[in-house]
Formats: structure tokens, sequence, C-alpha cells
């Protein structure tokens, strides 16, 4: 049962209570029912946490390597640069997080004027 | 004025104006670029073929940013709704802790419980990092409704943002579309670094940014659980074999 699977105005909307609202409301749930119970160094969160970021992480190789929309029109080679000297800039210079967004952006919309 | 004034609730004045500061609080940097995060996310989800409504809503009833993004993921590389709900819940076990640990601040001595279980739904990072830092500054009687400000407009506001995004992003030259497509990766790769705690963190980062496209090309539909845990025990492992030797 994909986002598509049914044709019908709601199906999407389950789809989002399900997969969206209810996936993650449940734990914040889960967080006030616990109270103060749990301590933020336990080894245990280590584990969520490294999950969580690699499925981020994930999601971005993803949207650079596979793009939808007009980012599909743009080369591999032109994304990687764009994404890689931007995250470069990100570190080496003070590591603000709008560094990179600027440089990168900069770096493809010129690779695009430029018929890369 | 009975006997008993003392016991009663506060002035709902003073609790107006605290929600008031609390909405004025996300006027903030963390706020600003909160709001273009999800300027990306809104070209995001129109590319991903969702309708307005359905942008609009995700953004409301999932509200934290990383689990929208891995929910869009998911319906891009075609998973089930078994599959999309696990990734988001896998992604987002993390708004379990930072709940645990904003309640004991946010908490009045008769705060009933339904308060705090509707305030938990603003809890994402931005809204928790504000409220970690402002609370502490609040009387306490006063701090859930400082939050509901500060957490209702964070929300309001940025499923605002996204409905007008989506609205302009049709018209857009193909080259300021790619960008608006770029935001979001280039938010989470610079965010996510900044905000690892451990080493782990970025060796978790590393594995599943490579892992993600190779899963995609091989289990698509599955691709961001197996990145996920394959990348998250790994770096789970290098973080229990780092403090081994240590």
């Amino acid at each position: 049962m994909t986002f598509d699977a049914i044709d019908t105005w709601w199906w999407p909307f389950l789809f989002i209570l399900v997969a969206g609202w209810l996936a993650t409301d449940a734990w914040r749930f889960l967080g006030v029912y616990l109270g103060g119970r749990i301590s933020e160094n336990s080894d245990i969160l280590v584990l969520v946490r490294t999950i969580a970021t690699a499925l981020v992480a994930a999601v971005i190789g993803n949207l650079i390597v596979f793009p939808s929309g007009a980012l599909a029109d743009t080369s591999l080679v032109l994304r990687l640069a764009a994404a890689g000297v931007g995250f470069l800039a990100y570190l080496g210079l003070g590591k603000k997080v709008i560094v990179g967004i600027v440089v990168a952006e900069l770096l493809l919309i010129m690779g695009i004027l430029l018929g890369f | 004025m009975t006997d008993d004034a003392a016991d009663t609730d506060p002035e709902p004045a003073s609790r107006r104006a605290w929600y008031l500061r609390g909405v004025r609080a996300t006027f903030s940097i963390p706020g600003f670029i909160l709001t273009s995060a999800f300027v990306g996310f809104a070209g995001l989800a129109r590319e991903a073929g969702l309708t307005l409504a359905e942008a609009v809503f995700m953004t409301g009833v999932v509200w934290a940013l990383p689990a929208n993004v891995v929910l869009v993921g998911a319906i891009l590389s075609g998973s089930s709704l078994a599959a999309a709900a696990f990734a988001v819940a896998l992604s987002s076990v993390r708004l379990m802790p930072m709940v645990v640990a904003l309640v004991p601040e946010m908490r009045g001595s008769r705060t009933p419980r339904w308060v705090l279980y509707a305030l938990s739904h603003f809890v994402a990072v931005t809204s928790w990092v504000l409220a970690m830092e402002n609370l502490r500054h609040v009387p306490r009687e006063m701090r859930t409704s400082y939050y509901a400000g500060l957490g209702s407009t964070l929300v309001l506001t940025n499923m605002v943002v996204v409905a007008i995004v989506f609205l302009i992003a049709g018209s857009l030259p193909p080259a300021a579309s790619a960008a608006l497509l770029l935001l979001t990766p280039m938010y989470f790769l610079t965010s996510l670094w900044g905000s690892a705690r451990e080493q782990a963190g970025h060796v978790a980062m590393l594995i599943g940014i490579v892992l993600g496209p190779a899963f995609h090309a091989i289990i698509p539909g599955f691709d961001l659980l197996a990145a996920g845990l394959v990348g998250g025990f790994a770096a789970y492992g290098f973080h229990r074999l780092r403090r081994g030797r240590a």
C-alpha cells in the first residue's frame, strides 16, 4: 500500500496520519508519560541518535543522487560538486549552516547558467 | 476575589502576556533558519506529487522537519505504508528523550497532564532549543503559556510558508526551481553535522549518505530503513569500540 495505492482524496491524508503523525507523536507522548525518568546520556540514546542520523543522511544522499523535478535535469557531477564544496565551506568558515547553503546554491546556479 | 485567590490560576491577562512573549521568541535566528528550511521542504513536497493541502497538513501534523523529509523521501521511493511509518518512527525516536528533558522544565506545580501532552506536539529541534534556552527566565506557572505561544507560532508560520512557496514554486524558472530543491539536502548536510553530539554521529552521517543512494538502486522502498539501521548500528559499534579503548 504505497502513497498512490488508492485513488481517493482521503487515502494520502490517512497515509500521512499513520506514517507521519502517529509515527512522531507516539514518541512525544511517550516522552511526556516517562517524565524525567531517562537520562540524555544513557547509552541506548546514542544508538537512537545514530540510527536517526543515518536515516536522514540516507534521504540527503537520495535527494542529491536521485533528485526530482528541475534538479533532476542537472548533472550528477554538478550536484555532487555544489554539495561537496558547500559542505567544505561550512566546515572551513566557522560551521555556519547559512554559509554551506549559500555556497552550494551559488555553485549550482552558476553551473546551470554555464550549461554544466 | 475569593480567599484562596493565591491558589487559583494566575490572571488570564498575565497568561496572555506570556503567550505573546513566546510568540515573539520565534522571531530569532533559529526561527529564521527553520523557515528557510521549510521553504525547501515545500518545493520538495511539490515535486514528490503532494497536493497543497497534503503538504500543509503534513507540516502541521508531523511538524519535525527530519520526519517530514523522511516521509516525503519514503513516498518518493515508493515505500508501503508500513515501511514509511517504520522509517519515520525510527527517525523520530529522538523526540522522546527531548520531551523527557523538556517536561520537568515546563511543568508547573498544578499543570494538568493533558496540557503537557498537547504541548508536546510542538517539540522539534528548533522549538526545543529555544525553549531550553528561554524557559528558565519565565515564571514557572507561566511556562506552559510561553511554550504554547512559541510552539504554535512556529507551526502556524511554517504551514503558511509551505502554502505560499507551494503556490509560487510552479512559476519559478528552472534554475531557481533546482536551487529550491537543493535547499533541503544542504540544510540537513550542515545542520546534522553541527548538531552531532558525539563523533559516532558523524560516522552515521557518512555511512548513511553513501548507503542511501546505494540501497535505493538495489532495494527501493526499503532503502531508508536499511541505510538507517545499518548506518546506525555501525556507528554505534564505532562508538562502543572507541569508548572501550579509551
